[in-house]
């Protein structure tokens, strides 16, 4: 691959002109790059939402009794934050936006396999988002029941829960088509000489993630949809009364529900395997074993869900082999955790954003990780299971993994994608912030937790106090840090310098062509001839130079 | 569109499952339940399937060597077969809704508990299976109007075979449901 950017005068797809004229010339764009910032709008706005909840929910906790809302309140903010998080941010935030952005250009081609499906999946997403967002306001009020759903409670509160399930069905079927569309294109599009081995490994863990959502998707649609059925009709699926089991809806829904854990993670680690090797300077090690690693986690990823269900009465025998499975899942992780850090060994390492993230996600993926083989551990789960050490966990893994991942990610490829360069001083500030108030947010959740505060409670004795203290002050140090990051952006959207075509030095695809790219991405298809991450040349540089 | 198809088939996968494990707890009340069916009227709709099934392979094989109106004639077909196998299942419903076996009807409350899964699991699957028939319908007659008009041809008829594919999975599913609710005693 030559480093030169061939510049062509023509407008990029910012500017191009189509026959729909404003606003519909994006909500009905086919163009993969535009579908990737229609996503980028939506999910930022819900995420902002999302973010609000919590914040309403920590200032409540601020002090033992009553702060600033009742208890019901307290119970669908929760719901709602976890509905809106996961379904409409973590979920589909990585492959929906920077995945549609980048994999056709990462493959060298000029879109996905199926443009329509794609667009009609955003509409999918945005009709799901709404519906949940409308079910807020409907007569019964915003639905208490936790983003799981859980029978029997689900069947027999009040509150909007059908149009919230019939929501997060439509966002399924979003997801899903989306992972058609992923797969098909891996499969047909990539450009003459990307081999498998040569593909770019956020493409190995979209590909990955692609099977994940075929595969797991459907399950939760019909769970879902029995649920809404047992509300409507009353068959006794699951139903004691009936003759029906509510352990069953559990397995049912976490065995689409777990492994939509690696839907939210895998593309995460897909980032910071691109982010690595470029500010390293130096070739990504054990290439094929991060690949792998990939689909082993999706295979892995994919039998271990009852480990949400030690504590519901299963047979001794499941408790085992589950706890055993998932044991297993840590391997496919630790094995890309070596291999990154193998990467920074004896790297010319620059502490740009995007860098400092991915390192940030290192830490706490650790964390989460380590953590998470302790829950794997029987004996230890049941002390643990349903206190705030699993709500620290999970968000240690999915907001300081997955949403560390896409701040990296946003930080990385922002220059690309609207060829204006950020403040960097102003997003190192922003980092320390949100690294610094999310460990302060979420680690006294850990000890809070092994003391027994359960998680999901309104109220709590004082005795943990200190620990909702903390935390609370941690979550306006994490929010001021997102602010900066934020308004850092729009800063640079308005008035940012204009960015190079390849301002981080990076040897992968999308660095080759102008940004932001013109509208079918490549004025020609590339031919691949070399491995996407050939840093040798610094490499020997600095062999020289000693 | 194959990988579609996997989902779908997963889909109905997640219910089999449910089937499976109600089976084996309630096994006894499965097989009296399904003594309850008439599987002579089901034995007729598996036909009527299966011939809608042939219909449509055929028009695909028409549209290929150019024969647009044994095409339409043949899709033309496929719909009157599915919508007589929702006539045929609309008289089945109907005959066990005034027996009052339906959910929460006045006699199905009063058997036991294994044999009010039966037919809750019963309604669900074969009413999604329904569903599926009548989007197969509506899919259908778009193809119909797209062959009319030419936008499907002897050079591009990947949209009639896909929808074709679809029609199969259909088929296929009930060929899954028919012995599991009419046939095991």
């Amino acid at each position: 691959m030559s480093t030169h950017v061939l510049e062509h005068n023509e407008p990029d797809y910012l500017q191009v002109k189509s026959k729909h004229k404003g606003i519909f010339a994006w909500i009905l764009s086919t163009d993969h790059k535009r579908i990737g910032i229609l996503y980028l709008i939506t999910m930022g706005i819900f995420f902002s939402v999302a973010v609000l909840l919590g914040f309403l929910m920590r200032m409540e906790l601020i002090s033992p009794g009553k702060t600033i809302m009742d208890p019901q309140t307290y119970n669908s903010l929760f719901t709602l934050h976890g509905v809106i998080m996961i379904f409409l941010f973590i979920i589909p935030g990585l492959p929906a936006v920077f995945g549609n952005f980048f994999l056709p250009i990462l493959i060298g081609a000029k879109d996905v396999a199926f443009p329509r499906i794609n667009l009609l999946s955003w509409w999918l997403f945005l009709i799901g988002g709404l519906l949940a967002v409308i079910s807020i306001f409907l007569p019964g009020g915003p639905v208490d029941t936790g983003w799981t759903f859980y029978i029997p409670y689900s069947i027999r509160t009040t509150t909007n829960v059908i149009p919230a399930l019939f929501a997060a069905f439509v966002l399924g079927f979003s997801s899903i088509l989306t992972g058609i569309n992923f797969v098909t294109t891996v499969h047909r599009l990539r450009a003459p000489g990307m081999k498998w081995f040569k593909m770019p490994l956020f493409v190995w863990s979209l590909y990955a993630t692609g099977w994940v959502q075929v595969l797991a998707t459907p399950i939760v649609g019909i769970t879902l949809l029995l649920v809404i059925i047992e509300r409507t009709l009353g068959v006794g699926i699951f139903d004691p009364a009936l003759g029906g089991d509510p352990i069953l809806f559990q397995h049912l829904f976490w065995i689409y529900s777990h492994p939509a854990v690696y839907i939210m993670i895998l593309p995460a680690m897909g980032i910071i395997s691109e982010v690595i090797p470029v500010f390293a300077r130096r070739t990504i090690f054990g290439y094929k074993f991060i690949a792998f690693s990939s689909l082993a986690i999706a295979l892995f990823g994919s039998l271990v869900w009852a480990h949400h269900m030690f504590t519901v009465g299963m047979s001794d025998t499941a408790m085992w082999i589950f706890s055993l499975l998932t044991f297993l899942v840590a391997i496919p992780s630790a094995i890309k955790v070596f291999n990154w850090v193998a990467t920074l060994y004896k790297g010319s390492i620059e502490l740009e954003p995007a860098m400092l993230f991915a390192l940030a996600f290192i830490f706490h993926f650790t964390i989460g990780g380590f953590t998470g083989i302790m829950q794997a551990t029987l004996a230890l789960n049941i002390h643990i299971h349903d206190t705030s050490f699993i709500v620290a966990h999970f968000h240690y893994v999915m907001f300081g993994g997955t949403g560390f991942g896409i701040f990296a990610a946003a930080h990385y490829w922002f220059p690309k994608m609207f060829g204006k360069i950020f403040n960097r001083q102003a997003a190192k500030a922003a980092w320390l912030l949100i690294v610094l108030g999310f460990n302060t947010l979420y680690f006294p959740l850990f000890i809070a937790g092994y003391l027994g505060m359960p998680r999901r409670y309104y109220d709590y004795l004082p005795e943990f106090h200190i620990y909702h203290f903390i935390s609370t002050v941690g979550s306006w140090i994490l929010i001021l840090g997102l602010l900066i990051m934020l308004i850092n952006f729009f800063v640079a959207l308005k008035r940012g310098r204009k960015a190079d075509a390849n301002p981080w030095g990076g040897e992968t695809l999308e660095w080759k062509i102008q940004s932001p790219p013109i509208l079918e991405n490549f004025h020609e298809i590339p031919v691949v001839e070399t491995d996407p991450y050939d840093y040798s040349k610094y490499e020997i540089d600095r062999k020289e130079s000693k | 569109m194959w990988l579609f198809l996997f989902t779908e088939l997963i889909l109905f996968g997640g219910l089999f499952i449910v089937y499976a494990v109600y089976r084996f707890t309630y096994s006894n009340e499965f097989a009296l339940a399904a003594k309850e069916l008439d599987t002579f009227l089901g034995m007729v709709n598996t036909l009527v399937l299966l011939t809608s099934s042939l219909t449509m392979a055929m028009s695909i094989t028409a549209i290929q060597k150019q024969n647009k109106n044994l095409a339409m004639l043949l899709i033309g077909l496929t719909i009157a077969l599915a919508l007589t196998f929702m006539v045929n299942k609309y008289f089945e419903w109907g005959a066990k809704f005034s027996h009052g076996i339906y959910p929460g009807g006045n006699e199905l409350i009063n058997k036991t508990n294994g044999e009010i899964l039966y037919f809750g699991l019963y309604y669900v699957m074969t009413g999604l299976h329904g569903l599926h028939v009548i989007i197969g319908v509506i899919i259908l007659s778009v193809m119909l109007y797209f062959i009319r008009t030419d936008h499907i041809t002897k050079d591009s008829f990947v949209k009639l075979e896909n929808s074709g594919l679809y029609w199969h999975l259909v088929d296929i599913i009930w060929i899954f449901l028919f012995p599991l609710f009419y046939l095991i005693h």
